[in-house]
């Protein structure tokens, strides 16, 4: 990797818009935090600190449940899908073309071409023949799905990394006798990281806010987040989302800080 | 070509398709295969109660461009299909230029940054995605509508003299779309900047060019694999937007994603919702396969061993 | 190490188990269900109910209809009733195992999609009309002039619920004509009409429980227990019903043909049109039920309350809304899409 020069990669302006951007990013997310503690019923009046909606939350075992199985959807879901993609990745770039590499581009990007609501019908009357042929009707559906439509979101950061990555610490490596594995376990997969971890965060990302597909995927007991407050959209609501959300996002900060404390550590 | 040359390439292909077969059987299993039963759909009767009748018809398909006219009886060019079309297209396409405009020195920003606190930025591109799409949309909402927090901040700065009227407006559809897509752009730019050696700055500054030139002739080029995922990644899912025009923008204007929405629901005609999904996959497919290839004639041969 | 697995094996099982003796499988309008209810259920049976939301009829006529779902009940609006008993995902009902049947209040009884209530038991009932605030507007509130030809005052403030067969209709009973009707005369009016008055209205939305009571909007198309619920935080709102014709629904509970648990679920139906529990489900949601009687045991601020109690001089105004003829519903969504473009 190179060394980062100080003046040179310098642009004008761009540091001002990435701090601006992050500004924007963090004021709707500032205002659902302050509003999980508002006393008050509504969501959009302030009426004093309070801690009610958290144990509004706190009480509701649906709502706990649905964002423990959100979470659990979408864990997977980014595992099967970044595996899935990066092998798909190093299959289909940085190697001569071959025929069917077009189509093997075009089925990896399919479900980036069509909107949720007709993969989700389709998959209605798909997995409903399987649920009815073997009468299971598990997650195993939810993550299949989740899995499928996260694949693009995953393969084209890691694409977008492999395209032009430098091939001689590769040739390198086969000069010294190093098995194809191994070359792959300590050279290319070490160069990849970053587009691996770009490309498993925005499958997670993803899948955690599907909606649509999930709602007609599936069976009984097993809403997400996402649909259990599609429910709520035409009747209202409530802000206890907004303290479900919150501590989602503190158990998120908990995590990571606890990750790079580690990490560095080992380092 | 040699014998040994011929294998080689043999090789290579074969391992091109082994390693890209689980994506394949999972997507054919979970999305691509299921979308045939819609292409059938597509040539059948609409059911009364929504659904299908197994009739042969052409009838969701001629819709899709021309209507019955309630009162006429005769067909008409579909002209609020069109307008519906339209305005997804450009919304989504907007949407595009807006988030790179932003992504390109955000993703730049965090690449540039010590190796150490890359990941810390990358994060907290991504930590606002933790909360619900519903949740965050409903938070942007706060934030633009008349006594929100950016009309008493522009008001407070003297930037404007009375309360700017952005929710439920085009505007309200873009800023929120902007929001929800932007690490979409951003992380697939980073990607592709990252790997960026900015030794190449140097040599571009060492032969007199300008900084917009290093921009122009060096940066882009070399980045443009990350351009292309990001826009795809923005522009598609954003023509099929259906959460945030109608949270924001009041729900008064279709986009497509809401319109295939309303014949597989309410408007129970199942047949033309799976014509217009097809029509739309047409559309971009084409789109992609011309983008894909123009990239892989110029430029895109760089990492082709 | 064992832990991870062993709750991927519970989460991946959860449905499995749901087929065990006991358990009940909902399939409910979102937000819809008192969590008290369910508790004194299962406290009382030993039964316990598995809740799971849709958010329209058409999702959850279309689920059903793909088969394999794994739920018991479901509760169906007025009309969908009859689309799912023909097509036959319901199962008429065995009223011997249904003592409190004969609690159903005598207007309820006898509807026109199901004559003696043989296939369904009610869980609520509301009308669609308009919610005002009546400190913005002060003139008459009962009648659809309010959003089909706005005052001054409500020009560029009006929200109308996206609801395409609510809206359409109460659009056609202004016109003139009768919901679902088929005539072009009356179908171009509603158009002109609507597309007339779009320009006054500011959002096309849900959520005016919160929006009415802070005032951000001043009236909107909408559903009776969300205005009472926007009133009881601002005395300043108040409930029309339209004149020209107004929209009562109701949605009630039926047994699916395929359902696993269906002693549970006689269990469920018959405990649900007990009056004491029926006004539990009302005090939850705020609608009114079917139950005889159940109006002892409601709270205090839904007795009498004026979006419940229909002025008599109003009530023949009020109309379910039917299932559409296919070529009446063809109507309706093309002037829906032109009305949306």
């Amino acid at each position: 990797m190179a060394e980062r020069r100080f003046v040179t990669s310098r642009l004008p302006g761009f540091a001002t818009v990435a701090i601006l951007a992050f500004v924007a990013l963090y004021l709707p997310i500032f205002t659902l935090v302050s509003f999980s503690f508002n006393g008050g019923r509504a969501v959009n009046q302030w009426e004093g600190f309070s801690l009610h909606w958290y144990g509004v939350a706190w009480a509701n075992t649906a709502v706990q449940d649905a964002t423990i199985r959100s979470l659990f959807i979408a864990v997977m879901a980014a595992l099967i899908s970044t595996l899935v993609a990066t092998m798909a990745a190093v299959g289909t770039t940085r190697r001569r073309r071959f025929t069917g590499q077009t189509f093997i581009y075009a089925m990896i990007n399919q479900p980036l071409m069509v909107p949720e609501i007709v993969t989700a019908v389709a998959l209605l009357i798909f997995f409903a023949a399987i649920k009815v042929a073997t009468g299971y009707q598990g997650l195993g559906y939810l993550i299949l799905a989740h899995s499928a439509f996260c694949v693009p979101f995953a393969y084209l950061p890691i694409r977008a990394r492999l395209e032009g990555m430098d091939l001689s610490l590769e040739t390198a490596a086969a000069d010294l006798y190093a098995t194809p594995w191994h070359t792959f376990r300590r050279i290319t997969l070490p160069l990849m990281a970053p587009g691996i971890i770009a490309g498993a965060m925005l499958a997670f990302v993803i899948s955690l806010d599907d909606v649509v597909i999930t709602e007609f995927v599936k069976s009984g007991g097993q809403d997400t987040l996402p649909t259990y407050m599609l429910g709520q959209l035409r009747r209202g609501v409530t802000p206890e989302v907004n303290a479900i959300s919150t501590m989602l996002l503190g158990l998120t900060v908990v995590m990571l800080t606890a990750f790079f404390l580690l990490t560095r550590n080992r380092d | 070509m040699s014998p040994a040359e011929e294998n080689a390439v043999r090789t290579s292909a074969r391992n091109g398709w082994l390693l890209s077969a689980p994506a394949l059987v999972l997507l054919a299993l979970a999305a691509a295969g299921p979308l045939l039963i819609v292409a059938v759909y597509s040539f059948l009767s609409p059911g009364q109660y929504g659904n299908v009748v197994w009739d042969f018809s052409l009838e969701g398909w001629r819709s899709i461009l021309y209507t019955k006219d309630i009162f006429s009886e005769e067909y008409l060019l579909a002209d609020a299909h069109l307008t519906i079309f339209w305005r997804s297209v450009w919304l989504a396409l907007t949407t595009t230029v807006i988030t790179f405009l932003v992504g390109f020195p955000t993703a730049w920003f965090i690449a540039t940054r010590p190796a150490a606190s890359r990941p810390i930025w990358l994060f907290l591109i991504t930590i606002p995605f933790w909360t619900n799409l519903l949740i965050r949309t409903f938070a942007i909402n706060e934030i633009i509508r008349t006594e929100g927090l950016l009309n008493q901040l522009l008001l407070g700065l003297g930037l404007i003299g009375e309360p700017l009227q952005i929710l439920y407006t085009d505007t309200a559809v873009l800023i929120g779309m902007t929001y929800v897509y932007l690490p979409l752009m951003v992380l697939p730019l980073f990607a592709a900047i990252d790997r960026f050696d900015m030794r190449l700055l140097e040599a571009g500054y060492d032969l007199y060019a300008g900084r917009w030139q290093v921009l122009r002739r060096v940066i882009l080029p070399i980045v443009r694999p990350g351009i292309v995922a990001g826009s795809i990644l923005v522009f598609v899912p954003a023509l099929g937007a259906y959460v945030t025009p109608r949270v924001l923008g009041g729900g008064k204007n279709m986009m497509i994603g809401n319109f295939i929405e309303l014949q597989f629901g309410q408007g129970r005609n199942w047949p033309l919702g799976a014509a217009l999904s097809m029509t739309l996959l047409l559309i971009v497919t084409t789109a992609l396969l011309f983008y894909v290839r123009s990239m892989n004639r110029d430029g895109g041969e760089g990492g082709n061993g | 190490m064992k832990k991870p697995l062993a709750i991927i094996a519970l989460l991946m099982a959860s449905t499995g188990l749901a087929n065990a003796e006991g358990v009940l499988q909902l399939y409910n309008w979102g937000n819809y269900t008192s969590p008290e209810l369910l508790a004194k259920f299962e406290a009382e049976t030993g039964i316990k109910v598995t809740v799971t939301d849709y958010d329209s009829n058409d999702t959850a006529l279309a689920k059903i209809e793909a088969g394999g779902h794994g739920f018991d009940l479901v509760v169906p609006s007025a009309n969908y009733v009859l689309i799912f008993a023909e097509k036959g995902l319901i199962q008429e009902l065995d009223l011997s195992k249904i003592p409190n049947h004969k609690n159903i209040a005598p207007e309820w009884m006898n509807v026109e999609y199901d004559p003696g209530r043989k296939w369904s038991i009610p869980w609520q009932w509301g009308t669609t009309g308009i919610g005002v605030n009546t400190k913005v507007y002060s003139g008459d509130i009962n009648t659809s002039a309010i959003w089909l030809d706005p005052p001054p005052e409500l020009q560029g403030k009006v929200n109308v619920t996206p609801e395409m067969n609510d809206v359409i209709a109460l659009a056609t009973m202004y016109a003139g004509g009768e919901p679902c009707s088929e005539d072009p005369e009356i179908l171009k009016k509603v158009r002109d009409l609507l597309v007339a008055a779009k320009p006054h209205w500011m959002s096309m939305d849900y959520g005016m429980e919160d929006k009415m009571a802070t005032g951000d909007v001043p009236a909107s198309v909408y559903w009776n227990g969300a205005i009472m619920r926007a009133r009881l935080k601002n005395p300043d709102i108040a409930y029309g019903y339209p004149k020209e014709g107004y929209i009562v629904w109701m949605d009630q509970v039926t047994l699916l043909k395929d359902a696993q648990n269906v002693e549970e679920a006689y269990k469920f139906l018959n405990f649900i049109a007990d009056p004491e529990n029926a006004a539990m489900i009302s005090a939850f949601a705020r609608y009114a039920n079917g139950i005889a009687g159940s109006d002892a045991f409601m709270p205090e601020d839904m007795k009498g309350a004026p979006e419940i109690v229909v002025p008599e001089e109003l009530k023949a105004a009020g109309h379910f809304l039917p299932a559409c003829s296919p070529k009446a519903q063809e109507y309706i969504t093309a002037i829906w899409t032109e009305l949306q473009k």
